[in-house]
């Protein structure tokens, strides 16, 4: 049984292409993760999912719903967090969650019996009924959550919904959403561009430039790069790489802040082997400052992907400008 | 039946959550006066004496102003919360009703219906000057003005939405204001009478819908002060081409409106 099932999506923008060529499959009670840098399409893919944008071309069924036909009853099946602040800062948190049970239709009494739970869920219950904009930024993502899943939708789509919040209210917003699929059984897809938190995806599609260029768990994922990362700092990084890529044929890599990064099976016992080439006393000699060894992460496996990296400067200033405005706007 | 009763409550959702942010302003309600006042006392005060002969000299021109400064509130109120709407859309509370099982279509006409509520208490709040002016109204003449507020509101909320729906910045807004707000605003006849001006004014007026919201507003709310046969002197159309000339505007702009409104990117 699957909740979303996408053959073949197409979104143009005038000339350009946003999403390309697009398709996956999500089963039922599945987190699954759409993984990609700023721009890759994942905002535009999840907006055609929420009947929020048009297909140019293919096709997608959401709830088994056709997402360019059954449009009322495609909305009536989900739940929504946008990236951005969607709530109404004039209104109590419990205010905005009784429009949203208005505009889906729960009788009064659902509605309280349903919101009391929910706000007890996402720890609000003394604050319902304040105003949002006295909220900090993790408790209007709280309360967007409890208003997303006010109506029992059988699928939520997250976009982002971790941007901007420090470290430990993202790992607070992770563990509501883990139970909550655990105890009700909602599938959840999401779009991030935090390594470490499509790790908790069941599954996740690495997205560029509007294709998905690898679909699988998390691990899996991780296996394709093969073994470990080495990382070293050598004095010549360039010539470090081309010895030992003759030497064991290993793949090699200069990764930023000027590293040296192979790519490995059983690194441990490679590290010795690496030192001895490197420092071979019939040929010049590299001297290594650092060595450090890890597992492969989802980096390492859009690096593989692309053949670029997944952040840009570009795209880590963007983020802090926005996490600038949440906190801002918070106050 | 159930899609129909759904759309309902969708549209008074949007209307409500208006009431319910009107309602918690009271800095809005009551500072929207400022500028009725400082238009009627300060700008009207100081011309009065140049603007005698009004109305056959039985009003003077702050009280001729008092129609065009409840055409004002109620205008720029309309217009303001019709924007708000698209804003909204873009970077608030609507991102999340666009995506609830309500048609657009309902959530436009709601937002027409909660914005026009909110711009006929505005011109409520201005109406309580009327005494202070030396205005005064009799309970038929205060629902004949809520009546015709309520239909210069929807007018102009209707406009607000077309010029807006297409837009995702508040640059091209303040465009709008200044090349379109305004001038329809000084051209409708709100602040000066419309007669012996230029031919090329005369004829921009009639083309103005904000026209036939002042005059009906003029001469219902003046009627106890000028004399029937004087009310010509300062009014242009009969009360009932004014009235289908508003609801024809309402209905050409409306339509569109919520086209664009709803359609789908």
């Amino acid at each position: 049984m699957y909740s979303i099932k996408v053959e073949q999506l197409v979104r143009h923008f005038g000339k350009n292409v946003a999403v390309d060529d697009v398709s996956f499959k999500v089963e039922s009670g599945e987190i699954f993760g759409f993984l990609g840098p700023n721009g890759a399409g994942k905002t535009t893919t999840i907006n055609m999912l929420t009947t929020l944008l048009h297909p140019t071309s293919g096709s997608a069924l959401v709830n088994g719903y056709d997402v360019s036909k059954q449009q009322a009853l495609v909305r009536q099946s989900i739940g929504m967090i946008f990236q951005d602040a969607s709530l109404d800062d004039k209104l109590t948190g419990r205010e905005n969650l009784l429009f949203h049970g208005m505009l889906y239709g729960l009788s009064k009494d659902d509605f309280s019996d349903k919101a009391a739970k929910l706000l007890e869920m996402v720890e609000l219950t003394g604050r319902a009924e304040e105003v949002v904009l006295n909220y900090s930024g993790g408790m209007k993502r709280r309360l967007e959550i409890a208003r997303g899943l006010l109506h029992n939708p059988k699928i939520l789509f997250l976009d982002e919904p971790t941007l901007g919040l420090d470290p430990q209210t993202r790992r607070h917003i992770w563990d509501y959403l883990v139970t909550l699929r655990e105890r009700q059984g909602v599938t959840m897809f999401m779009t991030t561009h935090y390594m470490e938190e499509a790790e908790h995806c069941d599954r996740i599609a690495i997205i560029d430039d509007g294709k998905i260029v690898g679909l699988d768990t998390p691990e899996a994922l991780k296996a394709m790069v093969g073994g470990d990362i080495i990382m070293a700092v050598t004095d010549d990084n360039e010539q470090a790489s081309l010895r030992l890529q003759n030497s064991h044929g290993v793949a090699t890599r200069i990764g930023p802040d000027n590293q040296l990064i192979i790519e490995t099976e059983r690194g441990d016992q490679f590290i010795p082997e690496m030192m001895s080439v490197l420092t071979d006393m019939t040929q010049e000699n590299i001297s290594v400052k650092s060595v450090y060894l890890r597992r492969p992460t989802l980096e390492d496996v859009f690096v593989k992907l692309t053949g670029h990296a997944m952040r840009d400067q570009n795209a880590v200033d963007k983020d802090k400008v926005r996490s600038g405005m949440r906190r801002w706007r918070g106050r | 039946m159930e899609i129909l009763k759904r759309n309902v409550r969708g549209a008074y959702t949007i209307w409500y959550r208006d009431i319910v942010r009107f309602k918690r302003d009271r800095v809005r309600m009551f500072s929207s006066l400022g500028m009725p006042i400082v238009y009627l006392f300060v700008f009207g005060s100081g011309l009065s004496p140049a603007m005698a002969e009004m109305g056959g000299g039985n009003i003077d021109f702050k009280q001729f102003m008092f129609p065009g400064v409840l055409t004002m509130t109620v205008l720029f109120t309309s217009v303001f919360s019709a924007v708000s709407i698209v804003w909204d859309r873009e970077f608030g509370f609507l991102k999340e009703v666009m995506v609830a099982p309500v048609s657009r279509v309902a959530i436009a006409l709601g937002k027409v219906a909660g914005g026009s509520t909110v711009s006929l208490f505005q011109g409520l709040i201005v109406l309580l000057l009327a005494p202070v002016l030396g205005v005064t109204l009799s309970i038929s003449q205060i629902v004949s003005l809520i009546g015709l507020m309520v239909m210069l509101a929807v007018m102009m909320t209707a406009l607000g939405i077309l010029i807006a729906a297409r837009q995702k910045s508040m640059e091209g807004f303040h465009m709008m204001m200044n090349f379109v707000l305004l001038p329809m605003f000084f051209l409708s006849g709100a602040f000066f009478p419309l007669r012996g001006v230029p031919i090329w004014m005369y004829l921009l007026s009639k083309l103005d819908p904000v026209t036939y919201g002042v005059d009906p507003l003029r001469q219902v709310s003046l009627q106890a002060l000028v004399p029937p046969d004087l009310m010509h002197t300062i009014s242009l159309n009969p009360l009932t081409y004014n009235v289908m000339m508003m609801a024809s505007f309402s209905v050409l702009f409306l339509v569109p409106a919520v086209w664009l409104f709803s359609r789908q990117e």
